[in-house]
């Protein structure tokens, strides 16, 4: 081997690699599906897709419309900041709810105040029925959970919404098959190789915008199993609590009932970065109080159908 | 807080790599040490695993069970289907594909292999070039990675003993000349105990090369060895006529990727089928103009003519063109339980650009173990075979020697939708 040639031609850094594959896997959504959507939250991975999907179609507008499917289980701040940011963009964001499907009877609750992480399964397969969505576009990635690592960048979903480890198509090279039937859908996940600390080095150099709960804030919390329960309407403080008012932000945005911030005073982007280069915890490990019931708990979900 | 530990100092991109072995090579605990010696396992998942290794009674942290991710593994307690890993060094970002070794899972290994731009082949010290491992090999050197790392396991049950190692080697060295198999790395080690993966250890002294994630720091990217042909599938054709904006009236950016080569503004190109000729008139991310593109770069370009250009059309440089054809000679792996029937149709996909296409011969079966050809009337799951085909529309194809983009593709069954083949052009 000669190594003289080494490194000599133009390569990408590792963030623009990151970058080039999600925007390609985004324009193969485009070209292959009749009638996709961008699931959208407001969440910090979800508006690095957005910021993905403006460097892939502009100057025209997303071949797709923007869906959210909302618990009625989240910080306003974040709500607000979703209808916000799709108004900027000037593109069509759907919004379906959990409470509507509870009114229906698709979703009964064990527990009025319980989590309704896994309920938005139900909703979000009712959405896809009634736009006839064959394809939604997320923002998971590999690294969040073991259960992940093995999924799809093109993740085929039955007609149930089900996610069968064992029947997923092989996927090659960057050719992506998006084929589906009427009914089945197709799961893409565009940041599927980014990492927590990519996902944050890419905001700070694109400078993204994100919802004030990702940065410090004093909140009242209670400590709980070594996680801290923010104390709020939904979550109230029981007899017995100690609460105190502690210096957090968030990970990660999702179901009040159970996303648990982390004791930090990271107010930059900068300083998150910091942060999570040196953390010792995993992003769901640190933040779902939900994924902790058992190892194998995000693999039975993603079998009903959750994201 | 403190200083940041490992933030990149230095980009020197990202390396994707192939990790091949069986279950009792060691592979799952290489890539759990490798994260584990990079600090990249974090606290969390360390303690799930310590309870899980107590909980089967072993003494030590069980550092493959960071790699196995499924339920149904767990329970039968091997790998069995490819799995995605991350790890940053500081200066460089890695996605090791983890495949498992077993013989009927080269489908598995010929997915991990599409990607990667380096392979671990591990052989166990105690048992030196095994079947697998010429398998292993065979498939890495057939997916065109162009660097290839033996890494001799297991040294700390050999007594750490240089004459194994050397002997392994040039076993291994004997067998890879017949391949043709150029660039090959050897690197005693024992992943068990960490020598020689991040660490060097106290125990191989007589091994002079540099550690393995030595190796994995200087290997070269892709696209970075030598120079390639421009190619630029088209995906996606962007005409904002209807936005408003009268400047917008006339915009048409042909959207994609740099599949290889580089191109410049005011460069002659041709696009493909058609052979129809212009110039690039601009390069566009986003609002901003490059002056160039470089491989695997997603930009749009704006070329000088009005010309038909639509998703699954390929834009080359003029006097560089790939070959417009529409009978292909193929290495074919069979990926589905469904045998290839030669008597039916499926989609071929290549690049952006999908066409019917029919078996015009099964030249013969590779035996992946003796690697002999064997004629064949059909072809089961993990079967490789050089097929011909015959195309309804014509592709714009390399070889895949030349060029691993436009040399690639994958068979759908029309019916199932199902991705059931992946091969390379000869």
């Amino acid at each position: 081997m000669s190594t003289l040639a080494l490194h000599q031609r133009a390569t990408l850094s590792h963030l623009d690699w990151l970058e080039a594959e999600s925007i390609h896997i985004l324009r193969e959504v485009a070209g292959q599906c009749a009638n996709p959507t961008l699931l959208f939250s407001g969440g910090k991975d979800s508006l690095v897709l957005l910021r993905l999907a403006e460097k892939a179609f502009r100057p025209g507008r997303f071949p797709f419309p923007l869906l959210n499917i909302d618990t009625g289980h989240n910080y306003d701040e974040v709500i607000d900041f979703r209808d916000s940011r799709a108004c900027q963009l000037n593109e069509r964001l759907i919004v379906r709810s959990v409470e509507d499907s509870m009114r229906r009877g698709t979703v009964v609750l064990k527990s009025p105040g319980e989590s309704r992480n896994k309920h938005q399964s139900v909703t979000l397969l009712e959405a896809i029925a009634e736009f006839g969505f064959d394809c939604c576009i997320g923002g998971a990635r590999r690294d969040e959970e073991k259960a992940r690592a093995k999924e799809r960048i093109f993740s085929f979903r039955d007609e149930f919404g089900q996610w069968d480890p064992k029947n997923q198509r092989p996927e090659l090279w960057d050719l992506f098959n998006a084929r589906v039937h009427k009914g089945e859908n197709i799961r893409a996940f565009p940041i599927s190789n980014w990492t927590e600390l990519d996902v944050w080095q890419y905001i700070e150099r694109e400078k993204l915008a994100l919802p004030s709960i990702y940065f410090a804030h004093k909140r009242q919390v209670v400590r709980k199993n070594g996680l801290l329960q923010p104390v709020t309407e939904l979550t109230p403080a029981r007899a017995g609590d100690v609460v105190e008012e502690l210096t957090v932000r968030f990970r990660t945005v999702g179901d009040i009932t159970c996303t648990a911030p982390v004791l930090s005073d990271a107010d930059t982007v900068a300083r998150i970065i910091e942060e999570t280069a040196i953390t010792t915890i995993t992003e769901r490990g640190e933040t779902r109080l939900d994924d902790q019931t058992s190892e194998a708990s995000m693999e039975q979900r993603k079998k009903e159908g959750y994201f | 807080m403190s200083a940041p530990e490992r933030l990149p100092a230095i980009d020197n991109g990202l390396l994707r790599f192939l990790t091949c072995g069986s279950v009792d090579d060691g592979k799952s605990t290489l890539i759990g040490r490798l994260l584990y010696d990079t600090k990249t396992i974090l606290a969390d998942t360390l303690h799930a695993i310590t309870r899980t290794s107590e909980r089967r009674g072993l003494e030590t942290v069980d550092l493959s069970l960071l790699t196995d991710g499924l339920q149904a593994e767990r329970e039968q307690g091997i790998t069995i289907d490819v799995a995605y890993r991350y790890f940053t060094t500081g200066r460089r970002k890695y996605i090791i594909a983890d495949a498992p070794g077993h013989e009927q899972y080269t489908r598995n290994m010929f997915t991990a292999a599409s990607t990667a731009n380096l392979a671990i082949i591990l052989i166990d010290a105690r048992k030196g070039v095994l079947t697998q491992t010429r398998r292993h090999s065979y498939l890495a050197h057939l997916l065109g990675i162009p660097h290839i790392v033996v890494a001799i396991n297991k040294m700390d049950l050999v007594d750490f003993d240089q004459a194994t190692y050397e002997r392994i080697r040039g076993e291994y060295r004997e067998f890879a000349a017949t391949l043709g198999i150029g660039d090959v790395s050897f690197i005693p080690l024992s992943a068990l105990d960490g020598d020689m993966i991040v660490d060097r250890g106290a125990r191989l002294d007589w091994y002079q090369g540099p550690t393995l994630l030595d190796i994995l720091e200087d290997a070269p990217g892709a696209h970075s060895e030598r120079d390639e042909p421009f190619r630029f599938p088209v995906q996606f054709v962007c005409r904002p006529q209807k936005s408003g904006n009268p400047k917008l009236h006339d915009y048409r950016g042909f959207m994609g990727r740099v599949e290889s080569g580089e191109i410049g503004v005011g460069d002659e190109v041709w696009v493909l089928p058609s052979e129809k000729r212009t110039r690039i008139k601009a390069i566009e991310v986003h609002g901003h103009s490059l002056p160039r593109a470089i491989p695997e770069q997603s930009v749009t370009l704006l070329l000088e003519d009005e010309i038909d250009v639509s998703r699954g059309d390929m834009i080359v440089r003029a006097e560089e063109s790939a070959l417009v054809t529409r009978r292909i000679e193929t290495m074919l792996c069979w990926l589905d339980e469904t045998p290839l029937d030669p008597q039916r149709k499926y989609l071929i996909r290549q690049t952006t650009r999908e066409t019917r296409a029919v078996i015009e011969s099964i030249v013969y079966r590779l035996d992946i173990n003796s690697l002999l050809q064997k004629p064949a009337e059909r072809l089961e799951m993990n079967d490789i075979a050089r097929v011909c085909f015959r195309l309804a529309q014509p592709l714009c194809v390399d070889t895949y020697v030349a060029n691993r983009s436009t040399g690639a593709f994958i068979v759908i069954d029309e019916t199932a939708n199902s991705t059931v083949g992946a091969g390379m052009i000869i």
